[in-house]
This record gives C-alpha cells, structure tokens and sequence, in this order.
C-alpha cells in the first residue's frame, strides 16, 4: 500500500497529465458530461449574443406564449418575458454563485485543511471549526445573511460556499495526513525545509486531485443550492433572471401555464448532469487505484 | 470506549456553546430596531424606549448573553415580536410537522436507497444496475423542489392521486396524515435516496469481493445469506454515516419543501420569521436546528461506534 502511494507521489506530473486525460476520454460518459458541460460554459459566457431578447424586456402585448411560438422558441411568461433569454441568462446566473462558491471553499477550506493535517495543534482547532460551521445547514446561514445584509447574488454564494468549507477541509486534511509520513516528505523536512514550504511545494500539488474532485461535487450542489435559497426569496433578487425565481414564478401559474415550471428544472438538471457525470469521470480517472 | 464516549459529549458541548454564540452575536447584528419594528413607524421615542427596557435591548452584549442562555436551560425561548406568543409554543406547535416529514422521507430514502443499491450490486453489470445508477444520478441532479411542483402538477392535480398541500396531524387521523405526507416526503428523500443507494452499492460490491463471502459461499452458504448477513449488515454502517452526513441537507430541503406544499412546519415558522424580522423566533429556530444536529451528529457517532465494534474509520484499504 504505501509502496503504491509513494510511486503515485513521485509520478512525473506530465505524465500524469496525459494518463488522466486519456483515462478521461475513454469513460462515454465523462465524455458526455464533458461535453455538455462545454455547452453549458460556453451559454453562460456568450449569453448577450445568444438570446434573442434582454431577459428583463416585458412584452405586454405577448404573455403566456406558447413554447415554439414564433419569434418566442420557448414561450413568453406572465409579463410576455422571453422564457429562452432567461433561461440563457439564468445559466450565467447559476454558474457564476456555483463558481464563487466553490472558490470560496477552495481558498478557506485548502490552506486550513492543510495547516490542520500537519500540525496537531491546528487539528484540534480547525476540527472545532469545522463542527460549529457543520453545526449550520446552509439555508440557516443564508437565513442569517439574508436578514444582516438583504438577500443577493452574493450572498446566496457566500451561504453555500461557507456550507461547502468543512468538506472541503476534511477532503485536503485527509490528503495532508497520509502524505506527511511519505518518503519525499520526510527527506524535504531532513534538508530543514519550513513546514509551509514542505505544504506549498510537496503536499499541495499532491493534494490538488482530490481538490479539483471535490470542486467538481460542490458545483451541482451549488447550482442546485442558488436555485433553491431564490426559489424562496433568499438569493438573486427579481428582476434578474435566476433559474430559481422562474420556477417560484411558474408555481404562480401554474395551472394556466403549466410548462413553465418544466425548463428551468430541466435547464438546472442539465447542469447538474454535466457536472455530476464529468465529476465522477474525473475521479474515476485521478484515482490511481481506480486503473484497470 | 467510556472515554471515547465522554470525548464525544464534551466536544459536542464545545459546539454547541460556540454555536449558542454565534447564534447570538448572528441576530444582534440584525440591521433594524426590534423595538421600533414593534411599536410602529410613526410611535413616539418614549414608547420606543419603553419597549426596549422590557425586552432588555439596553442592557450590555455580554449581559444579554448571559440572560439569553440563563433563559433557555430554563426552557424559556422569548416571546414572538409578530404575534406575542411564547416562541417555544410556536415550535412546538410547527416542529412535529417537521419532524414528521423527515421521518419519513429518510424512511423512503433507506428502503428505497438500500433495495436499488442492492439489486444494483447484485445484478452487477446487468440491467438492474443501470436503470438503479441512472436513477440515482437524475436523483442527484433534479432539484427536489422542482420534483415537488411536478409531483403537484402530474400526481395532485393532474391525477387526483395525492392531495397538492395541507397537513394533517398523524396523531389526529393517522391513515389521513400520512397520505398527505407521502408526496413530500417522497420529494424530500429522493436525493438522499440517490446517495444512500450508490454508498449501498458500493459497500456491497466490496463485501461480495472479499474473501470471507467467497470462503462461506464455498463452504455452502445460500447466497441470500451472505446477502442478509454480511454484505447488508456491513452497508448499514455506512448507511447511517450517509443519513447523518445529510440531514444538514434534509433541514434545509424540509424547507423548502414545507413551502412548495403549504406545510404549517418549523421551515414556514423559519422563513417568516426571517421576513418580518422576529428576532427571538430567528434566534430560537436557528438554535433549535442547531441543537438537533449536533445532537443527531452525536446520536449517529454512538451508533456507529455499536455497530461497528472496531471504530476504525476509513478501515478499509483496497
């Protein structure tokens, strides 16, 4: 066992590059995701040039289209809304709190899961940290953020991402553990290197895969979260377009409308899907013991 | 294992009085004047100040602390701004709806998670296992709310099966609230039914590969055996993991749930009291919650710790 990680460890970090990306294109449906996710990116980025309408332009002579009416792909809303425009600009909406969000983990839970894995100390701390955050579900911390600051953009993701933070130290105190009493490590600390340096340089890049892996789960969480924390009128505030704030709209009229509530929830699955499957494709392929 | 025990609790302890503070600190930094919101836009200062001598608003941070949780080991929870009612009636009045619809959507979401996650190692590499890994992972990607207005759209309206919203109390008319329970609940536990049937899958793949399995199948033993007494009683023990790991999840989703089908539970007693800024509810229900999962967390930990003698963690090297 510890003779495998420590071959793992010492792989070249090129080579490895190369084993993961064809381990990747080999799994159907990482490939899938993969692809779809490009689609997704590739909406949220171009959205001014894809939709047809402004997703705030009200059409008061136009609501309630039907989908494929024309001049409409998908139908009109209440106030004769394109439902495609906001769609697009929900999916840049999404992604953007699912993006912050993840970021927000990445850069608190790292380093402290990190300092926590090596130095006993920090342990006992960070881990007391970790209880008191996972004490609070993310829809009470971003109860609580609604009621300090007003429910926003901004909010919704530092909700979610504060929820993602304990993980997120667990999944890189974890890698920091069993990579402390590897070879290469113990011969870095033997030439006097500083712990921050052995951590920057040794453990990090070692523990990068299972970051990215984790990063990967907590975007459809997060997606899935910001529709949720709007849906409710605790995230993106009306009148931007949010995949959420469509759905709680559509459960208004939803017996004289009843396909509205079917795209946005299609349009958040998908982007969950992507990720979901381009996730597991992903750790299937970092997973060195996954290999066949 | 005393001592493992007395280590648990005392670390539990810790949490939960940083959390009581956090809680604390969390609602006075609410902007807007309790006091004010209370006595009306246009009342006079003296009548503003009148109500926050009563409510104790004058008094210093670490005092008003100090009274908040004398109060509460007491029982005392405050008394509602918006309607004046002791809050812990409130809760009491809203929890057991909560209550209710987890039970049962974490009911739905074992049987369901552990039979799919079953039949999925089982028939490994066979129809079963696809139709149950395709389920999960449209569990985990469609949002349960938006299952909860199609189920309203499709199952209530449309087929009459289920009623769209309203609650009955299961000690009222027990046949009666559970019918009105199972739509919601269903809706709450599909994603953890989606997760516990992939972790059952995954632990059973690894029970069936093992050694001991293959050594009682040699020396005779039914195949159903194995499967009721190996590989199903080493999943439980990361079922319960799963099932504790998710119940932030499962608070939060009961929230939303609760709205989508006009449920009278502790999430609507959240939310409103989020939007008219009732302080003392803001600060009982986010104790409360926070309470009930240390305490799940610590409840999950002992059983852990039963049903696996060795409480080894992460024991399994492959």
């Amino acid at each position: 066992m510890s003779q495998a990680v420590t071959d793992t460890a010492a792989v070249d970090l090129g080579r490895e590059r190369g084993r993961v990306l064809r381990q990747l294109a080999r799994n159907p449906l990482g490939l899938v995701g993969g692809g779809l996710l490009l689609v997704v990116v590739l909406v949220a980025i171009f959205a001014p040039l894809l939709a047809p309408y402004s997703p705030t332009t009200v059409h008061f002579d136009a609501p309630f289209q039907r989908p494929f009416t024309v001049g409409y792909a998908l139908g009109t809303d209440d106030l004769g809304r394109d439902v495609l425009s906001r769609l697009i600009y929900g999916t840049r909406a999404s992604l953007l709190v699912g993006l912050l969000s993840v970021l927000l983990a990445v850069v608190v839970g790292t380093p402290l899961g990190l300092v926590a894995g090596y130095w006993r100390g920090c342990d006992a701390v960070v881990s007391r940290l970790t209880d008191l955050t996972l004490a609070f579900p993310f829809l009470i911390i971003a109860v609580g953020l609604a009621a300090i600051t007003g429910a926003s953009l901004t909010n919704a993701a530092i909700a979610l991402g504060i929820a993602q933070v304990p993980t997120m130290i667990r999944v890189v105190r974890a890698e920091t553990l069993r990579h402390k009493e590897l070879e290469f490590v113990l011969a870095a600390r033997s030439l006097d290197a500083s712990g921050p340096r052995i951590l920057a340089q040794h453990i990090l890049p070692n523990a990068a895969s299972a970051i990215i892996v984790q990063a990967t789960v907590v975007m459809p969480v997060a997606v899935i979260g910001e529709a949720l924390l709007s849906f409710l009128g605790l995230g993106i505030q009306p009148p931007t377009p949010s995949l959420g704030i469509m759905l709680a709209d559509a459960q208004q009229y939803i017996f004289r409308a009843p396909t509205a509530a079917v795209f946005p929830g299609v349009t958040i699955a998908v982007i969950c899907l992507a990720f979901n499957l381009f996730g597991d494709a992903l750790r299937d392929a970092l997973d060195p013991n996954a290999q066949r | 294992m005393a001592r493992y025990l007395l280590v648990r609790l005392l670390q539990s302890l810790v949490t939960l009085v940083l959390a009581s503070m956090v809680v604390f600190a969390g609602v006075r930094a609410l902007p807007g004047d309790p006091a004010r919101a209370l006595a009306g836009e246009d009342a006079d200062p003296a009548a503003v100040a009148a109500i926050r001598a009563r409510l104790g608003l004058d008094d210093p941070l670490p005092v008003q602390y100090l009274k908040f949780v004398g109060n509460l080991l007491h029982g005392d929870l405050g008394t509602s701004v918006r309607t004046g009612q002791p809050v812990i009636d409130l809760i009491k009045a809203t929890l057991p709806v909560t209550l209710w619809l987890s039970l049962f959507a974490v009911l739905i979401a074992v049987v369901v998670g552990i039979g799919a996650g079953t039949a999925a190692a089982v028939w490994r590499g066979r129809w079963p296992e696809w139709v149950a890994n395709l389920a999960a992972l449209v569990g985990l990607s469609v949002p349960s709310f938006w299952l909860g207005i199609l189920a309203i759209l499709y199952l209530a309206v449309g087929l009459h099966w289920f009623p769209a919203s309203g609650y009955v109390p299961l000690t009222d008319d027990p046949l009666r609230g559970i019918y009105y329970l199972v739509m919601p609940a269903a809706v709450l536990g599909t994603a953890l039914a989606a997760v516990v049937m992939r972790q059952t899958r995954a632990s059973m793949i690894a029970t069936l590969t093992t050694d001991y399995v293959r050594t009682a199948r040699a020396k005779g033993l039914p195949r159903s055996k194995v499967l009721t007494g190996f590989a199903l009683r080493n999943s439980m023990i990361v079922v319960v993991t799963i099932v504790g790991l998710q119940l932030g999840g499962l608070i939060s989703g009961a929230v939303v749930t609760e709205r989508i089908f006009g449920l009278p539970g502790f999430g609507k007693l959240t939310l409103d009291s989020v939007f008219t800024r009732d302080y003392p509810v803001i600060e009982a229900v986010v104790l409360v919650v926070t309470v009930a999962y240390i305490v799940i967390n610590l409840v999950v930990d002992l059983v852990y710790s039963l049903i696996n003698p060795r409480i080894r963690v992460g024991g399994r090297t492959s």
